[in-house]
């Protein structure tokens, strides 16, 4: 890490009010030796009763109706019983279908620039949906996913996930897909795609059963469909990217 | 506002069973205690110290069938989950900083003001980042449809803000300070006053919802919630400070509350990498 010789928390210092580290002031001694950060501040649950500030109009179309490769992604929040959650928060943030990550605002205007964030909340069947793009793969050879968060009631701290695309890097093409749907077929993976499924770092990782939980399905309509299991049969892997135990809020007491 | 006549649930999951009402607060604090107990014990014979809140933790009810079971599977984070989202001016009104000028009229209540600053696990400022509040009323009420405690709605007061951080990382809003509520985990329970936050960093990895508390509030020890973070330390860390230097004058007070987002995974070659 090119980090710039100044050691940040002697920068904090200064501007702390000074007082020891307490009550949710930055500390002004101490980093953690475990990791050399300053300890995290913990997430809490988004409660019941996010509906009113969250959820913003037209969050969930990151592109507007017709455009040119729009894609339906969508699907059912679920937890231990088998239940729909009505009332979770669902954000996706992607690349756009060439691969590139956006970095253009935007997203809560919605004037028609595609931002590759997106945020809706589940309906009282808990279903969710977004109107997007197919992401592309952002490196070459790798597979193309949703990155999908997930906040709900009853649910302490934000549990993160991927929503890879069911054909691998890039989605099918256009005539590929047309010429399934003439034929009445059961639509294929594109055969040279599905390679970058296989050689996912992430996905090699899992069982079959376990890995086959964040891969969406393409449905005839050629939409993409990823429920999200919180709990029990069929739970959705849920993933953290801390790379040492304590270096964020996930190490333990998942 | 998607839907607001949607009908979100009661905050008592249904799972919670016949007996959830009946359940006394004693119960409760016994489970808590417990919970507590075992991870001090944990610590003490060298189990790694806690940051957030456990998911699986029984006394938060709604939680009971809405946590994973399995434990979260590391993932290196690619190359998206290495950028956040951005948000610019053109996305936030220039008053949504300011819950208590929302109407035509002034909202009942404790005007305060409360400031911070986002920084990462690193200590570097979070520049220009979305920072959304929402919050009950001085009474204790929401707007949201589903919230039926008996209390006054204040006609002059939504309880949603939105604002950017600055380029030193710093947050600032006015509104009116929030009252505790009943829910119905079990029988007469009520949560602390608090402002809930949600925050994005400069990278996916360290997006984050949580709550802001005020401090020596009594509520403290029998609230389920707060008390999902087993460790005194990380508890402390959301409960914001009284700072005279942010009262105003025959105005409002003040509170201070700093947020610490996770480690930044990204290589940073420039101090400006990525901001826009
Ligand atoms: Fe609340």
């Amino acid at each position: 890490m090119s980090e710039p010789t100044k050691d940040p928390a002697s920068e904090l210092i200064g501007k702390a009010t000074g007082e020891p580290a307490t009550n949710g002031l930055l500390p002004s001694t101490g980093l953690l030796p475990s990791t050399g950060l300053l300890p995290p501040t913990p997430g809490q649950t988004v409660g019941p009763f996010f509906g009113y500030a969250l959820p913003y109009e037209r969050g969930n179309e990151l592109v507007e109706p017709g455009t040119t490769g729009a894609v339906r992604l969508h699907g059912t929040v679920y937890d231990g019983a088998g239940s729909p959650v009505p009332d979770a928060l669902i954000e996706i943030w992607q690349a756009d279908s060439a691969g590139a990550v956006v970095r253009r605002s935007g997203s809560i205007l919605r004037d028609g620039t595609f931002t590759g964030w997106g945020r809706t909340e589940t309906d009282r069947e808990g279903g969710y949906w977004f109107r997007t793009l197919n992401p592309g793969a952002t490196e070459p050879g790798r597979a193309a996913f949703f990155a999908v968060t997930v906040f709900a009631r009853g649910l302490q701290d934000r549990l993160f996930t991927r929503a890879y695309l069911p054909d691998g890097a890039g989605a099918p093409s256009a005539d590929l897909l047309d010429a399934d749907l003439r034929d009445g077929g059961p639509l294929h993976s594109d055969p040279l795609h599905a390679d970058s499924l296989d050689a996912d770092p992430l996905l090699a990782s899992l069982e079959p059963e376990r890995r086959a939980t964040l891969v969406t399905s393409r449905e005839p309509d050629g939409s993409l469909r990823f429920d999200i299991r919180l709990q029990g049969e069929g739970e959705t892997v849920f993933l953290t990217y801390d790379g040492a135990p304590g270096a964020g809020r996930d190490g333990v007491g998942a | 506002m998607t839907d607001p006549g949607r009908d979100a649930a009661a905050e008592t999951a249904p799972s919670a069973g016949p007996d959830a009402a009946v359940e006394s607060q004693a119960q409760l604090s016994a489970e808590i205690e417990a919970g507590h107990d075992a991870y001090q014990k944990g610590l003490e014979q060298g189990a790694p110290e806690e940051f957030g809140p456990r998911r699986d933790w029984a006394p938060y009810r709604s939680s009971l069938l809405r946590h994973p079971t399995k434990d979260l599977h590391h993932a290196d984070p690619e190359t998206i989950e290495l950028f956040a989202p951005v948000f610019g001016e053109r996305d936030i009104g220039a008053l949504e900083a300011d819950l208590t000028v929302q109407h035509n009229g002034e909202p009942i209540g404790e005007r305060i003001v409360v400031r911070g600053r986002v920084v990462d696990g690193q200590g570097r400022p979070v520049r220009r980042q979305l920072v959304e509040v929402w919050q009950a009323n001085a009474a204790g009420r929401y707007i949201h449809k589903r919230d039926q405690h008996p209390a006054p709605i204040d006609p002059n007061f939504t309880g949603v803000g939105r604002m950017l951080t600055d380029d030193d990382g710093w947050y600032q809003f006015q509104t009116i300070k929030p009252g505790p509520y009943p829910w119905k985990n079990h029988f007469n329970a009520w949560r602390p006053a608090h402002i809930h936050f949600s925050l994005f960093g400069r990278e996916l990895t360290q997006r984050i919802v949580t709550q802001m508390y005020f401090p020596g509030d009594p509520l403290f020890p029998l609230d389920p919630i707060f008390q999902s973070i087993q460790d005194a330390r990380a508890r402390d860390r959301l409960v914001a400070t009284y700072d005279h230097d942010v009262s105003q004058h025959e105005w409002a007070t003040g509170y201070r509350w700093d947020i610490v987002l996770t480690g930044s995974h990204r290589t940073w070659t420039e101090p400006e990498d990525g901001d826009e």
